[in-house]
């Protein structure tokens, strides 16, 4: 599992250019994280920081959020954010986790909610090849065909792609690449595209599963 | 103001001359050939312009021992050591792809006349 985490707001995409050859980047904005709670085994059973980040105003606090904040003696910050980690033991309340660790180079995973499609038919959904434009087609030009066999099994296989619901789910992006670390600005600067919608809240972790030994 | 302007606005350049399509412009471009850094000049005719902001690039049309030849540029492209504009050209559209057909005489762009 991770050792790095942080949460940042996802700015949007645009191109920068490195060794004069244009990269495209995702912008993400990350404001420094204030850790909440630590969740260590012994009393969580598992290991996490809670943090928080940004600013809320005190009249938006609840009661319950503020209590909650004021034992960690942090200022409320605009949500609660869980992060994953391996390791706790070097992190206490209070402390602030910046976009400096993530240096360039470092390869990261980003996970965020991905863009909700709605009811998507099959060709969106699940790739499907839809059918003919012509030779007689009649108003069946995005349907599935069959969905099934006749007498047996007389039914529908249960997990048969169908249409429905697409999107808004938890996507994980991995292996990316940091660019750029702005750590005036509190922005992350990261190759490639990046899941959900442009203000959309976005974790970014050190990578799981790089090919590269290390990476 | 798009969001992330932030970003961009480090990339733009300011050097940039004023041309619009129709113009006559020479681009050095630096090229690096084993280790070694050069200038080369890529002259023609600026055919269109296109996009915004770190975005845009702009076409250049020229003719090379009768064979056109057009390269687009990143109109902030760091590669670009320098744009000069050679000759203004009289033209009435934006995008001048009906040149791709033409030669010779036809191919011909008026030079803008300023009588101001």
């Amino acid at each position: 599992m991770a050792h790095l985490a942080i949460v940042a707001e996802k700015v949007g995409m645009t191109q920068t250019w490195v060794d004069d050859k244009i990269v495209p980047v995702t912008v993400l904005r990350v404001e420094p994280n204030r850790i909440v709670q630590v969740r260590t085994n012994e009393r969580d059973g598992y290991t996490a920081l809670q943090v928080t980040y940004g600013h809320r105003a005190s009249k938006r606090v609840n009661k319950p959020d503020a209590g909650h904040f004021a034992k960690a003696d942090v200022a409320p910050g605009k949500r609660l954010v869980e992060l994953r980690l391996d390791k706790v033991d070097d992190y206490e309340t209070g402390q602030e986790l910046t976009v400096e660790s993530f240096e360039p180079g470092t390869r990261i995973d980003v996970t965020a909610t991905s863009r909700g499609k709605g009811f998507a038919g099959t060709m969106k959904r699940h790739n499907f090849k839809g059918q003919g434009a012509s030779h007689g087609n009649h108003k069946h030009h995005r349907a599935p065909g069959a969905i099934g066999s006749c007498a047996y099994p007389a039914r529908v296989f249960k997990g048969t792609r169908m249409s429905g619901r697409m999107g808004h789910e938890t996507v994980t992006t991995l292996n990316l690449e940091v660019v750029k670390s702005d750590v005036e600005r509190n922005l992350l600067l990261v190759r490639g595209s990046v899941p959900g919608p442009n203000g959309g809240v976005v974790t970014v972790r050190n990578t799981v599963k790089s090919p590269v030994k290390g990476g | 103001m798009k969001s992330t302007d932030l970003i961009d606005n480090d990339s733009l350049r300011d050097d940039i001359p004023e041309f619009r399509p129709g113009d006559e412009v020479k681009v050095h471009v630096r090229v690096v050939e084993g280790g070694k850094e050069r200038v080369q000049i890529f002259q023609g005719n600026v055919i269109a312009r296109q996009g915004g902001g770190i975005h845009e690039t702009y076409t250049v049309r020229k003719l090379s021992y009768g064979v056109g030849v057009e390269r687009t540029f990143p109109l902030h492209a760091p590669t670009v050591s320098r744009i000069e504009v050679v000759r203004r050209g009289d033209v009435r559209r934006s995008k001048l792809y009906y040149l791709r057909g033409r030669t010779g005489r036809a191919a011909k762009i008026r030079e803008k006349r300023d009588f101001s």
